[in-house]
C-alpha cells in the first residue's frame, strides 16, 4: 500500500503537504474499509459454510431457509446479534468487559493486514511480515484474559485461564515450525517468500516440498495452528459441554459476535500463513508459466491463494465436526511432549539441510540429476 | 473460610448447565482445573409423584410412569403394569407379552442411542449425537406406527398393551433391524475406537465391584465393572427365558474394568443384543390376544410386592401397597439413576472438570427419574 | 437360599430381636425390633452364606391407622441370588431408627429421601438433610395427614 500511496503522490501535481496527508489519510481509510468489508464477507460466508459443513458431515441439511441455499443466513444471523440486548453483568468490570471483544476483533483483523494475496495486491508489504503476524496472534490471549477476568463469572475465568495457558504454549511449536520453513527463503517478507516458491510447475517448489523437515514442519504448524484458535479437538477454553461457554459466556449481542467473527477471522489468519509459508502462497500451479495479462494473473493468483486457504479451512471443520475434545492436560501434554520437541528437532534437521545442501530443495536436486 | 479453604474455588455446575442431563445441580470445589470434591443436588424435577400415586387410580398411574424415564417410557410402562400385575395375578396373553418385549427392546435401544449421542457430545463431538437421533427417529416412527406418541407412549397398560400393532409394523422393524448393524460399526469407527476418547476415558472413575453393590449400582453401570448380572436373565419376566442373548460385561478392554470408557461400550453392546431380541421376538409373533381380560375399576386386595424390570439405565423397582381400595396406600419407586448418582461425589475426588462430565455422562443419569 | 431359612439363621442369631416372618408379602419379609437393625443388616450383608451385597431399595411408609411409621429395605444379594424384605416399625409420633448407611453407604440417598418425604430420623446418617425438597420446605408430603401448603415463600402454591 506503501507503494500505492507514493505512486499516487508522485503521479499528482500537488506539492502542498496538507493535501498530500489527507490523500494519505483517505487512501488508508479506504483501502482499510475494503479489508474490513473483505473480512466481514468472508467472516459471514465462513459461518454458512461451517454450517454447510457440519450439516453434511452430519447427515443433515443445514441452514436453508434465508436466500437462495440459506446463504443469507448470516445476514439474519447479524442482525439479530445485532438487535440482541446487550448485557453487561452488574459486577462486571465494565472497562475490561467492554474492551475485551474490540481488542479480539482488531487483533484478528489486523492479521490481514501483512498478507500477500497476489503479486501486487497487499495491504502492506512488510519486510518483518512473519514476525508481525507472530506477535499481533499473541495480543489475542491477553485479550480473551481481560474479557474471561472482566466478567466475573467463574466459567469465564476458567476459559479465559484455559485460553492463555493454551495459546501460550502453542506459540512455541508454531514458531518453531514456521522457523524451520523461513530459514529457506531467509526473510521475514510474506511476498518474499512467496516469491521464492516460484517456479517447479508452481507445486514442487512449495517450501512443505522443500526437505522432510519442512513437511514435518507443516503438519505441527497445522496441528498447532488449530489449537492456537481454540478449534476442536483442542476448544477447551470455550468447551461447551465443560464450562459452559469459556470465556465468552457472560457476552451477548455483538460483544459475542466480535468474539465469534474474530474466531473465523483467526482461522483466516493460521491458515493463510500456512498457505503462505508452506503451499505457495499465490503461485499458480501449472499454467503459472505461461504468458498473460497482467489482470488475468492478479485474478488467478488471489484465486488461487484464497482456495489453498478455503481448503485449509475446510480441513479444520472437517475435524472440528469429527473428533472429540482433548482434555486440559492431555491438551498441555500434546504441546510440551510432542509438538515442542519434534519442531525443535526438526528446526535443527532443517537448519543442517539448509548448511549441507545450501538452499537446494528436495526438487532442486533431483531436477539437477535430470538436467545433467 | 479458613485459610485453607481460600485455596479453593466453589463452583455451582448446574441446574443450569450443558452437560447436566437435566437440571442437576453440582456444587463443585475446586482448585484450578482439579476438583476437591463434588456435592450434588438434586430434586429441581421433583413433581410429587409417589404423592400422586396415592391420589389415582392404578391405571391412572400408568402415564405417570412415562414421565419417569422419559427416554424409555416403555420400560417404565411394563415395570409399573408387571408390579400391578402381580398383586391382582393377571395372567398376561402371550401375543402381549411378545410385543411387550419387542417394544422393551426397541426403546432400549433408542434409550442407549441417546445415552451414546449425549455422552458424544459431552465429550466434545457433537456428529455422533446427530448420528444417535437419526437412528432413534427410526425408532420413534415405529413407536408411532404402533400406538401414536414418539416420546410418552402410555403404551404398556395393565394386563398386556394398549392396542394391537396395525399392519406394515413388523415389516418396518425388519427393515430397521437389517439397517441398524452397519450403523453401529459407524458409531464404533467414528467414536469408540477414536484415541481422543479413548484417551479421555480409559482407567477414568472406575468403580469396583464392591463399590458397585455398595451404592446399588445396576444396569450397564453394573455390567461394566464386570459382574454379569442382568434381571432379564437372573430373574427371567415376560418370555425372556426363551430368547438367546448376550450379556455384555465390561473386561477393561481399554484400561481397568469398570471405567468410563467400559461404562459407555457397555451400551453399544447392548444395542446389538436387544437388536438381536427383537428379531427373535418378531420371529415369534404369533395371532392372539392382546391383552388380557382386566376389569375397569381394579381394586387388587391388600398386600405389598416389590417388582422390577431391567430398564436400560439399570433396575426399575416399584414397591407397591395395597390396602384393597382403588388407589395404591403408598408407590415407592426406586430408580436406577438416583443410586448411580450417588456414587459420584465418590468418584469425583481429585478429577479435572472434563472428567467429571465424563463421570456424568458415563452413568447415563436421567433426572426425571431421579427426582421423580 | 429360601426366604424362610434366612428368617431362621436371623432368629438364631438374634433371638427375640427379630419378630415376625410375613410370607405374603413379595418377596417375604422379616419384622425387625427397631434397635436392632442396623447389628441385623451388617450381618446380612457379612454373615456367612448370606452375602446380601446390596440395598435394593429403602422406603419409609406412613401407617397412620397403626398409628406407626415402617422402614422397608429391599435386600438383594448378586453372588447368592437370594432376595428379603427387612421391615422395621417406628413411633410415629417420633420415628427414629439407625442408619444403615455405614453398611450400604448408598441408603445414603434414600434415608435422606425417607427423611425429607416423611420425616424419619436415621440416628447416626451423615448427612441427613432434605433431598428432593428445598431446604425450608415445611412438613413431610408423604405423611397421611400431611396439609398442602397455600404458599411457597411469595409464590401460590
Amino acid at each position: 500500500m506503501t507503494e500505492l500511496i507514493n505512486r499516487i503522490l508522485t503521479g499528482m501535481s500537488t506539492t502542498m503537504p496538507l493535501t498530500r496527508l489527507l490523500i494519505t489519510i483517505l487512501i488508508m481509510v479506504v483501502s482499510t474499509a475494503i479489508v474490513l468489508a473483505v473480512s466481514l464477507l468472508y467472516e459471514g460466508f465462513a459461518t454458512y459454510a461451517e454450517r454447510k459443513v457440519a450439516g453434511d458431515i452430519q447427515a443433515r441439511i443445514g441452514p436453508n431457509r434465508v436466500g437462495p441455499y440459506g446463504l443469507l443466513q448470516f445476514v439474519a444471523d447479524g442482525v439479530k446479534l445485532l438487535l440482541k440486548e446487550d448485557i453487561i453483568p452488574f459486577y462486571a468490570d465494565r472497562w475490561l468487559f467492554i474492551i475485551a471483544p474490540y481488542i479480539v476483533f482488531t487483533v484478528s483483523f489486523a492479521a490481514f493486514v501483512p498478507l500477500s494475496y497476489s503479486d501486487h495486491v497487499s495491504i502492506a508489504n512488510l519486510n518483518v511480515g512473519v514476525l508481525y503476524m507472530i506477535a499481533i496472534s499473541s495480543v489475542v490471549s491477553m485479550a480473551i484474559l481481560m474479557g474471561a477476568w472482566g466478567s466475573n463469572n467463574k466459567w469465564s475465568l476458567f476459559g479465559g485461564m484455559r485460553a492463555v495457558a493454551q495459546i501460550v504454549s502453542y506459540e512455541i511449536p508454531i514458531v518453531l515450525s514456521l522457523l524451520a520453513a523461513i530459514i529457506i527463503p531467509a526473510s521475514l517478507n510474506l511476498r518474499d517468500i512467496i516469491a521464492y516458491q516460484s517456479g517447479g510447475l508452481g507445486i514442487f517448489r512449495w517450501l512443505v516440498f522443500n526437505n522432510p523437515f519442512t513437511l514435518i514442519a507443516f503438519f505441527v504448524y497445522f496441528i498447532a495452528a488449530i489449537a492456537e484458535v481454540n478449534r476442536t479437538p483442542f476448544d477447551i477454553p470455550e468447551a461447551e459441554s465443560e464450562i459452559v461457554a469459556g470465556y465468552h459466556t457472560e457476552y451477548t449481542g455483538m460483544r459475542f459476535a466480535f468474539f465469534f467473527m474474530a474466531e473465523y477471522g483467526d482461522m483466516f489468519v493460521v491458515s493463510a500463513i500456512a498457505a503462505t509459508l508452506f503451499l505457495g502462497g499465490w503461485q499458480i500451479p501449472f499454467i503459472g508459466g505461461i504468458p498473460m495479462p497482467v489482470w488475468l494473473r492478479e485474478v488467478l493468483q488471489i484465486g488461487v491463494f484464497f482456495t489453498k486457504v478455503f481448503l485449509l479451512i475446510y480441513v479444520m471443520m472437517w475435524i472440528r465436526w469429527t473428533l472429540p475434545r482433548l482434555r486440559v492436560d492431555q491438551l498441555m501434554e500434546l504441546c510440551w511432549k510432542y509438538l515442542t520437541p519434534i519442531a525443535l528437532f526438526n528446526l535443527i534437521g532443517a537448519s543442517v539441510w539448509v548448511l549441507l545442501l545450501h538452499d537446494k530443495g528436495v526438487y532442486d536436486i533431483i531436477a539437477r540429476v535430470f538436467t545433467r | 473460610m479458613t485459610k485453607a479453604d481460600e485455596k479453593f474455588m466453589q463452583v455451582n455446575m448446574g441446574p443450569q448447565h450443558p452437560s447436566t442431563h437435566g437440571v442437576l445441580r453440582l456444587l463443585v470445589t475446586t482448585d484450578g482445573e482439579v476438583l476437591s470434591g463434588v456435592k450434588p443436588y438434586i430434586g429441581y424435577l421433583h413433581r410429587a409423584l409417589e404423592k400422586i400415586a396415592e391420589r389415582v387410580t392404578y391405571p391412572q398411574f400408568t402415564p405417570f410412569t412415562d414421565r419417569l424415564d422419559y427416554l424409555a417410557s416403555m420400560n417404565c410402562n411394563l415395570a409399573y403394569a408387571m408390579t400391578v400385575e402381580k398383586l391382582l395375578n393377571i395372567e398376561v396373553p402371550r401375543r402381549a407379552q411378545i410385543l411387550r418385549v419387542i417394544m422393551a427392546e426397541l426403546n432400549r435401544i433408542s434409550s442407549h442411542l441417546i445415552a451414546f449421542g449425549s455422552f458424544s457430545s459431552d465429550m466434545g463431538a457433537f456428529t455422533p449425537f446427530l448420528f444417535g437421533i437419526r437412528e432413534r427417529e427410526f425408532i420413534n416412527d415405529l413407536f408411532e406406527i404402533a400406538c401414536g406418541a414418539r416420546l410418552t407412549y402410555n403404551y404398556i397398560r395393565i394386563g398386556g398393551v394398549s392396542k394391537d400393532i396395525p399392519g406394515g409394523f413388523i415389516e418396518k422393524t425388519r427393515e430397521f433391524l437389517d439397517y441398524f448393524p452397519a450403523k453401529i460399526k459407524e458409531y464404533n469407527e467414528l467414536l469408540s475406537y477414536n484415541a481422543i476418547f479413548i484417551k479421555r476415558l480409559a482407567n477414568i472413575a472406575v468403580i469396583s465391584p464392591d463399590d458397585a453393590f455398595d451404592y446399588g449400582i445396576t444396569g450397564p453401570n453394573l455390567r461394566a465393572s464386570g459382574i454379569k448380572w442382568d434381571l432379564r436373565r437372573e430373574e427371567p419376566y415376560l418370555i425372556y427365558n426363551e430368547l438367546d442373548f448376550d450379556v455384555p460385561v465390561g473386561k477393561g478392554e481399554m484400561g481397568k474394568t469398570g471405567d468410563a470408557w467400559d461404562r459407555y461400550m457397555m451400551r453399544i453392546y447392548e444395542m446389538e443384543q436387544s437388536a438381536k431380541i427383537v428379531r427373535q421376538c418378531l420371529d415369534l409373533l404369533a395371532p392372539g390376544d392382546y391383552t388380557a381380560k382386566v376389569s375397569k375399576v381394579l381394586k387388587p386386595p391388600a398386600g405389598e410386592v416389590y417388582v422390577r424390570a431391567e430398564n436400560p439405565r439399570g433396575e426399575l423397582g416399584f414397591y407397591l401397597i395395597s390396602d384393597g381400595s382403588t388407589k395404591p396406600y403408598r408407590l415407592k419407586i426406586r430408580a436406577p439413576s438416583f443410586a448411580n448418582l450417588s456414587i459420584i461425589p465418590k468418584l469425583a475426588r481429585g478429577v479435572m472438570i472434563a472428567d467429571l462430565i465424563a463421570i456424568i455422562g458415563s452413568m447415563d443419569i436421567i433426572l426425571p427419574e431421579i427426582d421423580r | 437360599m429360601e426366604p424362610k431359612k434366612i428368617y431362621g439363621i436371623l432368629s438364631e442369631k438374634f433371638g427375640g430381636k427379630i419378630k415376625q416372618f410375613i410370607e405374603s408379602t413379595l418377596p417375604p419379609s422379616v419384622l425387625v425390633e427397631t434397635g436392632a437393625i442396623a447389628d441385623v443388616c451388617r450381618f446380612l450383608k457379612e454373615g456367612d452364606g448370606l452375602d446380601f451385597t446390596s440395598l435394593m431399595c429403602l422406603s419409609g411408609v406412613d401407617l397412620k391407622e397403626q398409628g406407626k411409621m415402617a422402614v422397608v429395605y429391599h435386600l438383594h444379594s448378586m453372588k447368592q441370588k437370594h432376595k428379603i424384605t427387612i421391615k422395621v416399625e417406628l413411633d410415629r409420633n417420633n420415628p427414629h431408627v439407625q442408619t444403615v448407611e455405614q453398611v450400604w453407604p448408598g441408603a445414603n440417598w434414600y434415608e435422606r429421601e425417607a427423611y425429607d418425604l416423611l420425616g424419619i430420623v436415621f440416628d447416626g446418617h451423615s448427612d441427613l438433610r432434605r433431598i428432593l425438597l428445598p431446604e425450608d420446605w415445611e412438613g413431610h408430603p408423604l405423611r397421611k395427614d400431611y396439609v398442602y401448603p397455600k404458599r411457597y415463600h411469595t409464590w401460590d402454591v
